[in-house]
């Protein structure tokens, strides 16, 4: 995004990433919130709740719990909406069997989840991003899911476009990872006029009811879905279930199931995988970050490279399905990698397995509720 | 309203690609609760299309597969809360939401105290069999104190839950209690119960012999509904009782009738209020 702000069309705005987030999810066409205030994520609700009820569509209800809330959205997502919550740690733990209900019956909806330090209470005003494999791994059962990051307040609002847009067109939950810095950080960010998006809807059945089958092997990989009172009546369940949508344990028809379900998202790998690479054309130290740890990165490697240090940083935006190729293509001629997160190394676990023991792979955590310095960067890189 | 009128009227409704036979045991009351509901369905003119049966976990849960509404099985303990997305995400749609003891006041107690606080346009189906049946006969909340489980060998030493005094305190528009003993008046009050705007709640009690029976004392199913033919009474007269001769009796009937709009009714009309504002 160019800083460009007279550019036709955009309107300028100094906003926190939360108020973004809400910014993007309104030009995606989300019409519907339910959820439960929790810090730091709150601002998103409390800003849902004043501007969706004035909108011809809108529906804002605010739950009795977390579970409810994404109960809820996956209620109004079969209803045919676009729905999202908005959560931190603690509600996020609530979350994980209705992440799985989602998976299993392909309701598309947006999850963000400001990421606060923990375990359990932790330290609710501060920053970290100890949530990232469970994210990944949260729900029980093997699942297929898509985890975006942003790293500052004008990527909030690009990345729950695209969350949104993901969602929609893979049938899935798509889970929307925040740090407390990028969500409190207030900074100039650019909204550009809706119609400057490519916005996704799902796609709909067109055939008539009776030929319809809810969970049928498409090309794609995801079935049409029309919302509930539409005329196509069909069953939804969180059993495992055959290309009816009825409950079935017969292994053939299971794992049918289950490989469609992958297969949606993993053929897809290419338009699912956002990264941003930064001086890495030429690297021998590369940085793999992603969130607000991204942004002290950066400067990292440019003082690195004023320097004289062949550093570069690779950012994450999609953390899973994990971004292996780009990382494997940089590791051709990196000799290390560091990778710094607020946590205790959970991104790390996915780069030392790409790398499989070729490049030198570094970590700089932090799990005091304190942000990672470029400083701090910057002497790993000299380290190595 | 609605009367017993066979099995034609149930047939229209099942849904015929559905592999049966289906899960209920001898003696279950839960398929009594199914063809009531689509008697109701029936008697109100009520377009399959425009009816989203939700249903949670358990031998209740499963009943939504069999008819050709618009159904969603859920998970344990949550219909409500995607019962209440779905009614705000298009408040058109007529939401019917089957439950089982467990499932509705155990797990599910805090969802169902607050969707009848919101007086929600549901209608909330509590199918009270006093135990788990599908995990194996567990106690639940409405277990009577003293009866047997296969987690309280000894004695059910709890109280239970009464669920219409719950629903009544929890501000529920319409509550009531009917068994599977007494169908024509079940088949009215989940009518009435459909009909009505508001959280519209009703308990229905059914028995189970395989998981509650069995370690109750209860030689056969019938026996069962034996114990609900004597202890049944019409709540008109259980009022009249004197308190000493209350106890063990099961009052029947419309607990609570109240014409409060709806939660999707009140929100339309902020909508329409912000919006003239807007304009």
């Amino acid at each position: 995004m160019s800083a460009n702000g007279k550019k036709k069309g955009r309107k300028a705005l100094f906003a926190q990433g939360n108020e973004a987030v809400v910014e993007g999810a309104l030009i995606a066409g989300c019409s519907f919130y339910a959820g439960y205030p929790i810090t730091p994520s709150s601002e998103i609700m409390e800003l849902m709740a004043q501007k969706l009820p004035a909108r011809p569509e809108g529906v804002f209800i605010q739950m009795e719990d977390e579970i409810g809330g994404l109960g809820a959205v996956i209620g109004a997502s079969l209803a045919g909406r676009k729905a999202m919550t908005a959560t931190s740690g603690p509600g996020f733990s609530l979350m994980q069997e209705h992440i799985g209900y989602a998976c299993m019956v392909e309701a598309p909806l947006v999850l963000v989840n400001v990421m606060r330090g923990g375990p359990s209470t932790g330290l609710p005003t501060s920053p970290a991003q100890g949530d990232v494999q469970q994210a990944r791994w949260g729900t029980h059962g093997d699942h297929p899911i898509i985890v975006l990051s942003a790293s500052d307040v004008q990527e909030c609002l690009e990345m729950t476009v695209t969350a949104f847009n993901m969602a929609e067109k893979y049938r899935t939950p798509v889970i929307l990872l925040l740090d407390e810095i990028t969500a409190h950080t207030r900074e100039k960010i650019f909204v550009p006029p809706a119609e400057e998006f490519e916005i996704v809807n799902r796609t709909t059945p067109t055939m008539p009811p009776e030929w319809y089958k809810p969970y049928e092997e498409t090309v794609r990989g995801v079935p049409p879905m029309p919302p509930l009172g539409s005329g196509y009546r069909f069953h939804v369940t969180g059993l495992s279930h055959d290309s009816n949508g009825f409950p079935t344990s017969r292994p053939d028809e299971v794992v049918a199931l289950m490989e469609r379900m992958h297969r949606k998202i993993d053929q897809f790998l290419y338009q699912v995988q956002i990264v941003r690479e930064f001086e890495c054309a030429d690297c021998e130290v590369c940085v793999v970050a992603y969130g607000s740890v991204a942004r002290s990165a950066e400067l990292a490697v440019t003082q690195a490279r004023g320097q004289g240090l062949k550093a570069g940083l690779l950012k994450l935006g999609t953390l899973f399905p994990f971004p292996r190729r780009a990382l494997e293509k940089i590791l051709g001629h990196s000799r290390a990698v560091i990778v710094p997160e607020m946590n205790m190394g959970q991104i790390s676990r996915e780069v030392k397995r790409v790398n499989n023991g070729r490049a030198l792979v570094r970590t700089v955590n932090r799990v005091d509720g304190q942000i990672i310095t470029p400083d701090e960067i910057l002497k790993a890189i000299k380290k190595v | 309203m609605s009367e017993f009128t066979g099995n034609e009227i149930i047939h229209q409704y099942l849904r015929h690609n559905k592999k049966f036979p289906h899960v209920l045991c001898p003696g279950c009351g839960h398929g009594i609760v199914l063809g009531s509901l689509i008697r109701s369905v029936h008697s109100l003119a009520l377009a399959k299309d425009d009816v989203v049966l939700v249903a949670g976990i358990g031998c209740s849960g499963r009943l939504a597969v069999y008819v050709d509404f618009n159904t969603v099985h859920t998970t344990h303990g949550r219909a409500l809360t995607f019962a209440t997305g779905i009614k705000m995400a298009n408040p058109k749609l007529k939401v019917i939401c089957i439950m089982g003891d467990g499932d509705a006041l155990s797990i599910g107690g805090n969802h169902l105290i607050h969707a009848a606080r919101r007086n929600i346009g549901i209608t909330a189906l509590i199918l009270n069999n006093n135990i788990y049946g599908m995990t194996g006969g567990q106690c639940s909340p409405t277990t009577p104190e003293g009866s047997w489980s296969m987690t309280s060998p000894f004695g059910q030493m709890e109280k239970s839950f009464d669920i219409v005094e719950l629903g009544t305190a929890a501000g529920a528009n319409f509550v009531a209690r009917g068994t599977v003993f007494h169908i024509h008046n079940l088949d009215r009050m989940v009518s009435k119960a459909i009909e009505r705007p508001g959280f519209n709640l009703v308990e229905i009690v059914s028995p189970c012999h395989t998981q509650f029976g069995r370690k109750n004392k209860y030689k056969s199913p019938v026996d069962m509904y034996r114990w609900i033919k004597k202890n049944a009474t019409p709540l008109e007269r259980y009022n009249e009782l004197p308190e000493e001769q209350r106890a063990g009796r099961l009052p029947l009937g419309v607990f609570v009738e109240r014409d409060a709009p709806g939660l999707e009714e009140r929100y339309q009309a902020l909508k329409e209020k912000l919006m003239e504002g807007a304009s």
